[in-house]
């Protein structure tokens, strides 16, 4: 396998964006699109807006400014089709200028966006009744035949989508009506809407095959695009959202290194960062303009022990090694304490299907030394892969390795390079660590890594039991019932998977006080890659100030 | 042989310099593990897609006939399309290569001075004060990495004071102030990184004239030091410090990559790096083939200097 291969499951593990699912009932109801009149009165983003009154960051959002935006990477690979995003930068910049059918709100439960009403008959035939009125950029009406386009292209190997796998579920999509799209699935799926809401399956207009601008319906019209520069968005006057976007223009830019990046903001270059590394946290905080914006989110670096190999897959290896994890040390020391105490199960506490009754595993050496001495395994000597392509897993590999030392079990850290972690690496060796992205649904994310035949199964872990589970929940409608059964899965992973998750990482970004209406949605950084939607500003930025100033200057 | 055939010479060799190159570059390239249509499906690639990608993007033919596809192509100006976003590669050079050159304009046009001015006064007044202090001066520039240098300056006068731009972005008109602000840092970083080798290489070249009878000869005639310096070992020291210019210079376009890393400058050495990795084959060899033609312009330039101060084959 090839370097390709890393850089492609970073890429798609970005992709598919975050944790927690989505609001499963048969009917999302008719939402009402904020009117300026009652977002003056109260909480002005109250549609899918994490901030509560109170909160710093509410106000009455104001019209107009420009800000500048820096995530973390850009390159000439940089896109305008939904479909071939890969990249933080990539999904705020699609979101920018597109909608999607639905959008998640800050809880993660897909709210409707282009659709107005959705309905299904068994999780398998789904009904969405669009919005009347969308307008595209080019002025434009939005029409099913745009739905079916921009939904059906995932499928057709030319587009080279990155969804397709998922888009494979459409058996069939069809305007069902003058304003109504159809989907039939291949079997049942509760958490399609869910699915809708992430950057890939955004609305792109009927027949677009060139992305080199874009015309979608999104808050924002593309002036300038610049692969691997910079993409200038302004304001869309026609936006279906009444009153909003705030802002004029957006400049988005990438700057790959992260001191660079958090001396931009600091220096009022830029007004919001992403992926500001917890060390940088205080210089930030020093600030007086400045401000950090942490997001709980479903992000892990996981111990995998392969469940096939020797002696890693012995039940009592596995649990020894998961008492040897100082989770609390973890978060202190690894992450400044922007981490969440995690079980060895992969769903986080805030997902609405986080099973809050399972006790908390402790660090206990003891206890683990009983068990490898009951394995007959006390005196092993093994060696455990990290690297830098995992976030945090160097260091989480070095404090094991301490722990293990202090009841006689030898680890040797083998610190490895990210180039070609992940094709070389990742699940080759017994003993080794693995990063999972937050993802939208926890269907997607039990599939994709826990599931007996997924091909990312990290430590090849079966169970009959959990699969049944899997198929259960996916088609389940009642939302108690799903929420057993994620429940009874989280046990099962708990107690015999074969990984270990000491802490859920918490996503950080940094942003200039005068920003307003900036918060959480726990899918990634930049408010789950949608501040466009709702930041406003309050006052001018440094930058425009300065600009101001320089003006003035005899040149 | 006179000046003018022994420059023919020189542009000859260059030109099979570069023909040798561009096979080079052209295997090499595809020695790298993975191609294109990888890059951009990532883990979502199933051969289906892939095989689709490829034929899509004309890597299903033979290397060979992609080679001479591209020569002809990279002959008539036109190097392909970028394979990672479909755009003309001339494009997306014609968009970033001025950018590289401005910088390397104005690095070159504030360190050749200052090089100059450090390197001879300290062959003047060699082993003075003020030659051990230039000494240490320079030498310390060339120890202290161009990364450190960006980093800490960035924090003195963007981020603390206020002064100028963390971010190397200027308006595409700027005025004389925004330009200043933008380019202040870069300029001065990439200076730090040249000044002081080619100050040594020009002290170096002066001094080996210096120790020269004809040098000693103008002494004991009584001619000043300043004079002995700048009117009779200068003129001798001219090719050597050309030469020594002309590699420091070659460092601007393609070593700049850290400077535009750090200040986010969309240079061209960025965009190669970028061509790697996304596997963009068209758009990566056409950034080391203007390394390259860069790179031996600037050397063919030093010869053309130097035999033009060299009055032996200048008079012939």
């Amino acid at each position: 396998m090839t370097d390709k291969k890393c850089l492609a499951r970073r890429d798609v593990l970005r992709g598919l964006l975050a944790a927690g699912v989505l609001a499963s009932t048969n009917t999302v109801g008719r939402a009402q699109p904020n009117s300026p009149g009652n977002a003056s009165e109260s909480n002005p983003n109250s549609q899918g807006n994490p901030n509560s009154p109170g909160h710093p960051n509410s106000g009455t959002p104001k019209r107009g400014g420009r800000i500048r935006v820096a995530s973390v990477s850009s390159s000439t690979a940089d896109t305008l089709d939904p479909a071939k995003g890969a990249l933080s930068t990539d999904y705020a910049r699609l979101y920018m200028v597109y909608s999607g059918l639905t959008q998640f709100d800050s809880t993660l439960t897909a709210q409707p966006a282009l659709a107005e009403e959705i309905h299904d008959s068994g999780r398998i035939l789904w009904t969405f009744k669009l919005r009347n009125g969308v307008q595209f950029h080019d002025g434009k009406p939005l029409t099913p035949a745009d739905v079916v386009y921009s939904l059906l292209r995932h499928k057709n190997p030319a587009t080279a989508s990155k969804v397709k796998t998922i888009a494979e579920q459409f058996q069939e999509v069809r305007a069902s009506g003058p304003n109504e799209v159809q989907i039939r699935l291949t079997g049942a799926n509760a958490d399609l809407p869910a699915i809708l809401a992430t950057s890939h399956f955004l609305i792109v207009q009927d027949g677009t095959t060139e992305f080199r601008t874009a015309i979608g319906t999104g808050p924002y019209r593309c002036k300038e695009f610049n692969p691997g520069v910079r993409t200038v968005a302004v304001r869309n006057p026609n936006y279906w959202k009444p009153g909003k976007p705030y802002l004029d223009e957006i400049e988005l830019v990438g700057i790959a290194d992260e001191s660079s990046r958090v001396n931009a903001l600091l220096s009022g270059d830029v007004q919001l960062v992403n992926a500001v590394d917890p060390r940088s946290i205080r210089r930030v905080a020093a600030s007086p303009d400045h401000a950090v914006q942490e997001t709980k989110s479903g992000l892990y670096t996981d111990l995998i022990m392969r469940q096939n190999m020797s002696p890693t897959g012995h039940p009592d290896f596995v649990l020894a090694m998961k008492y040897l994890l100082d989770r609390e040390l973890t978060r202190k020391a690894l992450f400044r304490g922007y981490a969440t105490l995690a079980n060895d199960q992969p769903i986080h506490p805030g997902n609405r299907y986080y099973l809050a009754g399972l006790p908390q595993r402790p660090y206990d050496p003891e206890r683990a030394k009983f068990l490898l001495k009951k394995a007959g395994l006390i005196n092993t000597r093994l060696v455990v892969y990290a690297s830098p392509a995992a976030e945090g897993s160097v260091d989480m590999a070095s404090l094991l390795q301490e722990s293990a030392a202090g009841i006689g079990l030898n680890l040797a850290v083998n610190r490895v390079p990210s180039d070609g972690y992940w094709s070389n690496h990742w699940m080759k060796h017994p003993l080794g660590f693995g990063n999972t992205n937050p993802r939208p649904t926890a269907d997607l994310l039990f599939s994709t890594y826990f599931k007996s035949d997924a091909p990312w199964n990290e430590a090849a872990w079966k169970s009959e039991q959990f699969d049944q589970l899997l198929l259960a929940a996916r088609g389940e409608g009642d939302e108690v019932k799903r929420k057993q059964i994620y429940g009874d899965m989280q046990v099962l992973v708990h107690e015999t998977g074969g990984i270990g998750i000491p802490v859920f990482i918490s996503l950080i970004d940094g942003y200039d006080k005068r920003l307003r209406g900036y918060g959480s949605i726990p899918i990634g950084g930049l408010m789950g890659y949608q501040f466009a939607d709702n930041v406003w500003l309050d006052g001018p930025t440094t930058h425009a100030s300065r600009l101001h100033a320089l003006r003035s200057l005899p040149a | 042989m006179t000046a003018m055939t022994l420059i023919a010479k020189r542009i000859g060799i260059a030109m099979l310099t570069l023909l040798l190159v561009s096979i080079v570059v052209f295997s090499i390239t595809a020695l790298l593990p993975g191609d294109a249509a990888q890059a951009a499906l990532g883990q979502s690639a199933t051969p289906e897609t892939i095989a689709a990608l490829r034929a899509q993007l004309g890597l299903d033919q033979p290397a060979h006939l992609r080679y001479l596809h591209w020569l002809m192509g990279l002959l008539s100006g036109n190097p392909g399309q970028s394979l990672a976003n479909n755009v003309p590669v001339r494009e997306l050079i014609a968009l970033r290569l001025p950018k590289s050159l401005l910088l390397a304009g104005v690095a070159a046009a504030v360190s050749v001075p200052i090089a100059l001015t450090i390197g001879i006064l300290s062959a003047m007044y060699r082993n003075s004060r003020l030659d051990r202090a230039l000494n240490l001066v320079t030498l310390s520039m060339v120890a202290v990495p161009e990364f450190l240098v960006a980093t800490v300056a960035v924090l003195i006068f963007a981020v603390r004071l206020h002064w100028l731009s963390a971010l190397s972005y200027a308006p595409d008109n700027p005025g004389i102030g925004q330009f200043l602000r933008a380019y202040a840092l870069p300029v001065m970083t990439l200076c730090f990184v040249i000044v002081a080798q080619m100050a040594r290489m020009t002290r170096a070249a002066v001094i080996d004239q210096v120790s020269r009878s004809y040098v000693e000869m103008a002494i004991l005639k009584g001619a000043s030091p300043a004079r002995v310096v700048l009117a009779h070992a200068l003129p001798n020291a001219v090719g050597p410090i050309a030469n020594a210019i002309a590699l420091s210079l070659s460092y601007l376009l393609g070593g700049a990559i850290i400077v535009e890393t750090i200040f986010n400058y969309p240079g061209i050495a960025s965009l190669m790096v970028d061509a790697v990795t996304n596997r963009d084959m068209p758009l990566l060899q056409a950034c080391a083939m203007i390394f390259c033609c860069a790179y031996l312009a600037l050397v063919l330039l030093a010869d053309v200097v130097a035999i033009a101060s060299n009055p032996r084959l200048r008079n012939q």
